[in-house]
């Protein structure tokens, strides 16, 4: 049974689709990455699955329960589940609290049971548990610097024990060598804590490094899917082959698979056909009129373009 | 040869309450005609501020110090010297395109000035050279797009007309600060081949900005690794990826995560925080951090050796 099942999700802000036909299952203690260009519907779609935005159709169902269709009591107490870290750090947290305040908050929400001290000895062990002091508590966020700030908003997020943890570009205002040391806290709290994620970044080789398996969206649709390896080591279709390829590589660094010619930019995106064809170095006849359909190519890798299968096999023929 | 850029012993401080921070501690630095140098650092390395202060373009409760000659001519301070060249011969991009272009002027208006302004073009001459350089910097529709206004673009569009703008009047100095690094990984790779080709068809020099070492990597020829305020590494770009001699670069080069790299493995860290910015410093700043430290960098802080080919500020570095 899977913790996370989205069916034909859609999300429209006045005339703009901004998701469409989003259809995927996330299972307990998997990572499921979200790559996407800006624009693409990343956000959006977490926003969606935790109902921030009212999505316009579909269905979220977590632990088999539909999210859209809750209460707001329901809602409140599968929240306690399901908690998010977000892109920009400081923003994130409240610059009026003590950091153990904001850790300290979800616990008198959701555990009133727990005396002062209880709480106090729990966010002291989350503090240390994130790599910061639990002297620290008494602290305000701009005493912290933006790395200090992220692991501040996981220990908040992950207090509760969360069964799904929603990271919307976690490190991405972080400095490089401050990224490293938040992916492996996330590996860590995994590995300890056993919860799920879903992981949003515009970052192929952090994604990389963190899934299990990987979503590309490209404008409001799934084009994408497969086992983080399919996906890295054949990619199918053209928008995924281009990411990897604009991927800028050290030298001596393999560069990664599947590279394909320089992205055209014909004019401005189409409203019929493949979203992609203006761009898309393959693009045919069919590309103009039908939208592709998210199909199998191969066990577990789906691909939403009309050449998946052909694409496929010139790169099959072109490693051996 | 005189070069086109020379930087000798820059500081720059911002004075806050009492105190004095110092974001850039006596820098040297040397453009030669046609040459691209990368600067690379974490936020607060001081890597912007040293060239806001070239440029004249440092807010008021700063000052800097040192020397700032543009193809042998003093301009640091020299209000004069300073405007005959910012803006024509010494130019300079930054991270975010839109606030850098005036949103309610539409594009052409705004290159067509910087002709009209530093060459006394007309404004009907101005305006058909301005649709020219467009087209080099490969905008389609170039007419009609002269007409637009800065929102109606994307972001990789935007900096394609900040490109254009820089190169209006034929500059020998293009300074490119993190321009890349707001945009979509795929725009990103197009903006980093158009400067190339610019670099190439021009002649000019280029300065390349950015936090990541990946993006400088296949452009510049020699780069400069900021820390803390300072330069710790300078060598040329294949040397300093093979052969990296100061441990920060050696550690920074490790943590990069790589499209490459094992699926859901922990990455390479560097532990610790940068110390911060403006913290006056005897000892090396990276000396906290550093695998290698010894006694003697808590004490004395090592210098460059200046005029060196490559050049390390570190009492114990890698061989080379």
């Amino acid at each position: 049974m899977p913790l996370l099942r989205v069916q034909d999700l859609a999300v429209v802000f006045g005339r703009r689709t901004a998701l469409r036909d989003i259809n995927f299952e996330l299972f307990a203690g998997e990572t499921l990455g979200l790559v996407g260009e800006s624009g693409s519907g990343k956000s959006t779609l977490a926003r969606a699955v935790l109902r921030l935005v009212r999505p316009a159709r579909g269905r979220v169902e977590f632990l088999e329960q539909n999210l859209l269709a809750c209460s707001p009591l329901q809602m409140h107490n599968i929240r306690r589940d399901l908690q998010i870290v977000f892109q920009d750090p400081l923003a994130s947290l409240n610059p009026r609290m003590t950091v153990g305040d904001a850790i300290e908050e979800p616990l008198k929400i959701f555990e009133p049971a727990l005396d002062a001290g209880a709480r106090t000895h729990r966010v002291g062990a989350m503090l240390e548990r994130v790599g910061l002091a639990a002297g620290m508590a008494d602290r305000y966020p701009h005493e912290f610097s933006g790395g200090q700030c992220q692991r501040i908003g996981i220990a908040r997020a992950m207090i509760l024990n969360p069964k799904l943890l929603i990271c919307d570009e976690p490190v991405s205002a972080l400095d490089v060598s401050i990224q490293g040391q938040i992916v492996n806290l996330l590996l860590d709290l995994q590995r300890d804590a056993g919860m799920a994620m879903l992981f949003i970044s515009h970052n192929l080789a952090v994604v990389k490094h963190l899934s299990h398996r990987v979503l590309v969206i490209y404008r409001g649709r799934i084009v994408e899917a497969a086992s983080s390896d399919r996906l890295f080591d054949c990619p199918a279709h053209p928008y995924t082959r281009a990411l990897l390829a604009a991927v800028p590589a050290l030298p001596g660094a393999d560069r990664a698979r599947g590279t394909a010619p320089e992205l055209l930019e014909t004019g401005p995106p189409p409203n019929i056909g493949c979203g992609f064809r203006h761009r898309c170095p393959f693009a045919v006849a069919v590309c103009a009129s039908d939208v592709p359909p998210l199909i199998q190519i191969e066990p577990g890798h789906w691909a939403a373009c009309h050449l998946a299968h052909e694409l496929m096999a010139k790169t099959a023929i072109l490693e051996l | 040869m005189i070069p086109t850029l020379q930087i000798e012993a820059l500081s720059v401080g911002f004075s806050q309450r009492d105190a004095m921070i110092q974001a850039v501690d006596q820098v040297s630095l040397r453009v030669a005609p046609g040459e691209c140098v990368g600067i690379v650092g974490e936020s607060g390395s001081g890597k912007t501020q040293m060239f806001m202060a070239a440029m004249g373009l440092l807010p008021s409760n700063a000052s800097a110090t040192g020397s700032v000659r543009f193809e042998g001519k003093e301009i640091l301070a020299v209000n004069s010297a300073l405007k005959r060249v910012r803006g024509s011969k010494l130019t300079m991009i930054f991270q975010d395109p839109m606030t850098s272009l005036t949103p309610h002027l539409q594009i052409g208006t705004q290159l067509a000035e910087v002709l009209v302004h530093h060459n006394g073009a007309s404004w009907g001459e101005a305006r058909i050279m301005a649709g020219r350089m467009l087209d080099r910097v490969q905008i389609p529709e170039s007419k009609r797009r002269l007409h637009e206004y800065p929102y109606e673009l994307s972001g990789g569009m935007r900096q394609r007309v900040m490109i254009a703008m820089s190169l209006l009047c034929r500059p020998s100095l293009l300074i490119a600060d993190e321009p890349t690094t707001a945009l979509d990984v795929t725009v990103q790779a197009q903006i980093i081949e158009l400067l190339r080709a610019v670099r190439e068809e021009f002649g000019m020099a280029l300065v390349l900005v950015s936090h990541d070492l990946s993006v400088v990597a296949g452009l510049a020829q020699r780069i400069n690794v900021m820390y803390a305020g300072r330069i710790v590494e300078s060598a040329p770009a294949e040397e300093l990826f093979r052969h990296p001699r100061h441990p920060y670069t050696a550690a920074l080069l490790k943590c990069i995560p790589s499209v490459s790299g094992q699926r859901r493995a922990r990455l390479q860290t560097l532990d610790g925080q940068p110390p911060r910015t403006g913290e006056k410093l005897e000892a090396c700043a990276f000396a906290p951090r550093c695998p290698r430290s010894a006694e003697r960098c808590r004490i004395e802080r090592p210098q460059l050796k200046a005029k060196a080919a490559s050049d390390v500020a570190c009492h114990f570095p890698e061989r080379s």
